[in-house]
């Protein structure tokens, strides 16, 4: 059997024919695999969803109760069976949740490893390398200028800045689910004890992060302060919220930003960021090529981001390479839309 | 050079002046000797080392990477220094201690002494040794291209800031100091006696005027003031004074302090008497005074050609005197130092050095009549060039700074015009949340009919409850947007009407309008008129013709 009679890109995504199934659907299909809870990657309005249990209760925050038909919970490591095929989930280090997808049939093993990081981040199980034949792989920061370098650096850039500026406030953008909390647990971890305040977008998923045992201190909503109050603080916001009338309320804010895109400063300038933080849920070009490596596959798959240099790379180095050209999935930071009851609220 | 590099990076992205100033003083306070001095240097531009060129950046890359991976990173990344910063590939270094980064003092020193065939060498050598910042701010200080913006002035006002002194000492000492600025700092830092100046010419912190407004004329006196043109050109100060061998050393500086001497070598000659003279730079053909568009040719040029002097006769306009060989006149009354300032222009004799009349008047009224009509008020031919009058107090002493009630500036009016807004644009920094930066049309005949042309852009003028409605009114009325900018509304009976003020027109072949602005700004909202009745573009081109026709 060949890899691509088990696995196909579609317009749906990509699709499992022998099990009956997609994984990460960009439409609505009738039995759905899910990565995590991304909402480029985890949609409403499937029949069926498997996924973590982190991930669908992710789901359920965001769409609410009836988001799929039905759902059954995967831990990681255990393995489903679904017509032919076998499907094991590993944790791919990505956000809380987040899994790599292993697809197998007779002795061909294909992992579908969504978006995922290899570097260290408290609020997630960490990146599992499993060996397979096809590798698929994101290409986010699919160029060798990406390197993400010690989030726990950029942290100390963030609490110098704010020792410096004790009569301003600073807003971080992160993405609301994953980021935020990983900027939150890294500033714990750096000695800040002080309390963080929360755009109202992310109070909710904070919270969930919360129940699931990651500790991450005192938070409190950012709405109500008086503005003399937020002088010498930090809050969280969306990306999108830190240009925005929101931040009117705070006292001459400075705007960083938590991505992997601060390395490029043409990016960081185009959206007014003043402190760049690079810190990224993505694996940098040394990670997306160490794990390539690592897996043993001889034939990669690579979906979305920078697709050319990576297949460049992998044909560079006698591997089968090509790209899959899935439309529908984005870097999440990018595409992240605060509605206009969450601005209101915060 | 890391700190060094830090501080490059946070100041590359931080767009508050204030800002700056803090990272930049908690720079010089936290770091030690002598890399702080390197560092000052490096910020003012008194740093001299042969740059690195592109080029051989270049190959310095493409012997280490893969060229198409290369080639992808530097479309994405879209600067040559900062791709190559990026992707320099680790190396892992022989033997167990990798060697420390270099340090800011290492790299100065090295590269004052190093030959050109081993640059490449070493840069390499520092590249492999450096994180990405440091890449990056080495390959800018190589490279000679910081644009950071940071002025020479900000950085010496930092450093000022340290020792809580005023920034005019630095000023006045610079000329004498040199890098790595150790009696500077020892100083600041009270360790040490200040400075002393031994250059022979130095600069003279300047004093600057109010801009007077109607209300403020009914508490002065006519009687106590003297009146001037006020001249489109550059002020400038001239020096000159004898070094200790008893030669005679004449530079030229900026308001700010900025030695500008060797773009105006035509002018040295003519300071050929000790003396430091406050006067304004311009353009004279055949003894008449060119408009500011026509001295703008003189301004930011590295290289001064006989045919640019030739055809660009530079002169000063003389209207005050601090320093009169050795004698220090700045505590002395305006009119006792002008007197001084009539002898001097007298005894040097220069045609490219005059005297600026100054503008009889009795009372109020007359000086008004004068500034309405200045060529029918003494200005004669060189009226273009008037841009206002000046009116000193007769008992002033020379002040460093804005002294309040001694100088007074009183513009002409500006020229007006009703404009179209067309495109909006958000802020920087404290205005990141508005769109405060406005892009607008007039009317002309497209072919198919009337459509608007930008003719200029503006981003003040206004007051803060003023960008309050105009930043609600776009948000409401964008057509599209692109990236920060959004298109707004405007048809002929959709819109916002804004009167623009502004100083000055010129033609530009750069602009799809072929006119350009000086100075133009949000003079006042026209809620009240439709877009239709906004200014045309015939109006701009009568006005150009009115400026340029003599």
């Amino acid at each position: 059997m060949r890899p691509q009679d088990i696995l196909l890109p579609v317009a749906a995504g990509l699709c499992c024919k022998p099990g009956g199934f997609h994984i990460d659907p960009v439409r609505p299909v009738e039995r759905a695999v899910i990565t995590h809870g991304h909402s480029d990657h985890a949609r409403a309005g499937h029949g069926a969803v498997l996924a973590t249990q982190e991930t669908l209760d992710m789901m359920r925050l965001r769409y609410g109760d009836n988001f799929a038909g039905s759902t059954q919970a995967v831990r990681y490591g255990e393995e489903v069976r679904l017509g032919d095929i076998k499907v094991k989930f590993h944790p791919a280090g990505h956000v809380l949740g987040s899994a790599q997808i292993a697809v197998s049939c007779k002795d061909l093993c294909i992992v579908a490893s969504g978006d995922y990081k290899d570097a260290r981040d408290p609020t997630c199980t960490p990146f599992e390398l499993v060996a397979c034949d096809v590798f698929i792989t994101e290409a986010t920061f699919g160029l060798p200028v990406f390197r993400h370098g010690d989030a726990a650096d950029e942290v100390k850039k963030l609490l110098a800045s704010v020792a410096l500026f004790p009569e301003r406030a600073h807003l971080v953008g992160a993405y609301s689910l994953g980021k935020a909390q990983r900027v939150i647990a890294l500033l714990r971890e750096a000695g800040y004890d002080a309390p963080i305040y929360l755009h109202g977008a992310m109070e909710k998923i904070t919270r969930y992060y919360e129940s699931r045992g990651i500790a991450l201190g005192e938070l409190r909503p950012v709405r109500g302060m008086k503005k003399a109050e937020l002088a010498g603080t930090i809050t969280l916001a969306p990306p999108t919220a830190t240009s925005d009338i929101w931040t009117r309320r705070f006292p001459d804010p400075v705007t960083a930003f938590a991505s992997g895109w601060m390395r490029v400063r043409a990016r960081a300038r185009q959206r007014g960021v003043e402190l760049p933080l690079v810190i990224s849920d993505h694996a940098d070009w040394d990670g997306l090529t160490a794990t390539i490596g690592a897996t043993g596959a001889g034939e990669v798959w690579v979906t979305h981001g920078q697709e050319d240099a990576l297949v460049h790379w992998c044909k560079s180095k006698g591997l089968a390479a090509r790209p899959l050209d899935l439309v529908g999935y984005g870097d999440e930071e990018e595409t992240e839309v605060v509605l206009d009851g969450e601005e209101g609220e915060a | 050079m890391n700190r060094f590099a830090e501080l490059l990076d946070r100041l590359a992205y931080e767009p508050g002046r204030n800002n700056k100033l803090k990272l930049l003083t908690a720079y010089l306070r936290d770091t030690e000797d002598p890399a702080r001095g390197y560092a000052l240097a490096a910020l003012t531009g008194a740093l001299s080392f042969k740059h690195a060129k592109p080029g051989l950046i270049r190959d310095l890359i493409m012997e280490r990477t893969d060229p198409v991976l290369f080639g992808y990173s530097y479309d994405y990344v879209g600067d040559l220094s900062e791709t190559v910063a990026l992707m320099w590939p680790k190396v892992a270094l022989v033997g167990h201690n990798n060697p420390p980064p270099p340090t800011l003092t290492e790299v100065v020193t090295r590269l004052r002494t190093l030959g050109k065939t081993e640059l490449p060498a070493q840069l390499a050598r520092w590249l492999d040794e450096l994180d990405e910042t440091g890449r990056w701010a080495l390959l800018k200080l190589v490279t000679g291209a910081m644009r950071i913006g940071i002025s020479a002035r900000l950085a010496k006002t930092a450093a000022a800031a340290l020792g809580e002194k005023d920034p005019h000492d630095i000023e006045l000492m610079w000329p004498g100091l040199a890098p790595p600025y150790l009696d500077l700092f020892a100083w600041l830092e009270g360790r040490a006696e200040k400075p002393v100046n031994r250059d022979p010419a130095p600069f003279r912190p300047v004093m600057l005027a109010h801009a007077i407004e109607d209300a403020d004329f009914a508490a002065l006196d006519p009687a106590d003031f003297i009146a001037e043109w006020k001249w489109d050109g550059i002020r400038v100060q001239a020096v000159s004074g004898r070094d200790e061998r008893g030669h005679l050393q004449a530079r030229l500086y900026s308001r700010s302090g900025e030695d500008i001497t060797k773009s105006f070598p035509d002018l040295l000659p003519s300071l050929h008497l000790p003396g430091a003279i406050d006067g304004e730079l311009l353009v004279l053909r055949d003894g008449r005074v060119q408009t500011f568009n026509v001295l703008q040719q003189r301004l930011n040029r590295k290289v001064v050609s006989p045919k640019l002097m030739k055809d660009y006769p530079i002169h000063l306009r003389a209207y005050d005197m601090l320093g009169d060989d050795e004698n220090d006149l700045r505590e002395l009354p305006f009119e006792e130092r002008r007197t001084h300032l009539e002898a001097f222009i007298r005894k040097l004799a220069d045609p490219r050095i005059d005297l600026s009349p100054t503008v009889p008047f009795a009372d109020w009224p007359a000086l008004t009549a004068a500034r309405a009509d200045p060529a029918g008020a003494g200005a004669g031919l060189d009226a273009e060039a008037v841009e206002g009058v000046m009116l000193k107090r007769r008992d002033a002493p020379y002040l460093p700074g804005r002294p309040k009630g001694q100088w007074w500036k009183w513009k002409r009016d500006p020229h007006i015009i009703d404009a179209v807004l067309m495109y909006a644009q958000r802020g920087h920094g404290k205005r990141s949340s508005y769109y405060s930066d406005y892009t607008f049309g007039v009317w002309t005949n497209g072919g198919a009919g009337d459509e608007l042309v930008p003719v200029g852009k503006a981003y003040f003028g206004f007051t803060d409850e003023e960008l309050l409605q105009i930043d609600r009114f776009v948000r409401r009325n964008t057509t599209e947007k692109f990236g920060p900018v959004r298109h707004v509304v405007h048809e002929p009976d959709q819109g916002l009407v804004l009167e623009v003020a502004f100083e000055g027109l010129a033609r530009s072949p750069r602009h799809k309008s072929g006119v350009a602005m000086r100075f133009p700004r949000i003079n006042r909202l026209r809620w009240d008129k439709p877009p239709r009745e906004a200014d045309r573009l015939e109006t701009l081109e009568r006005m150009l013709k009115s400026v340029t026709a003599n």
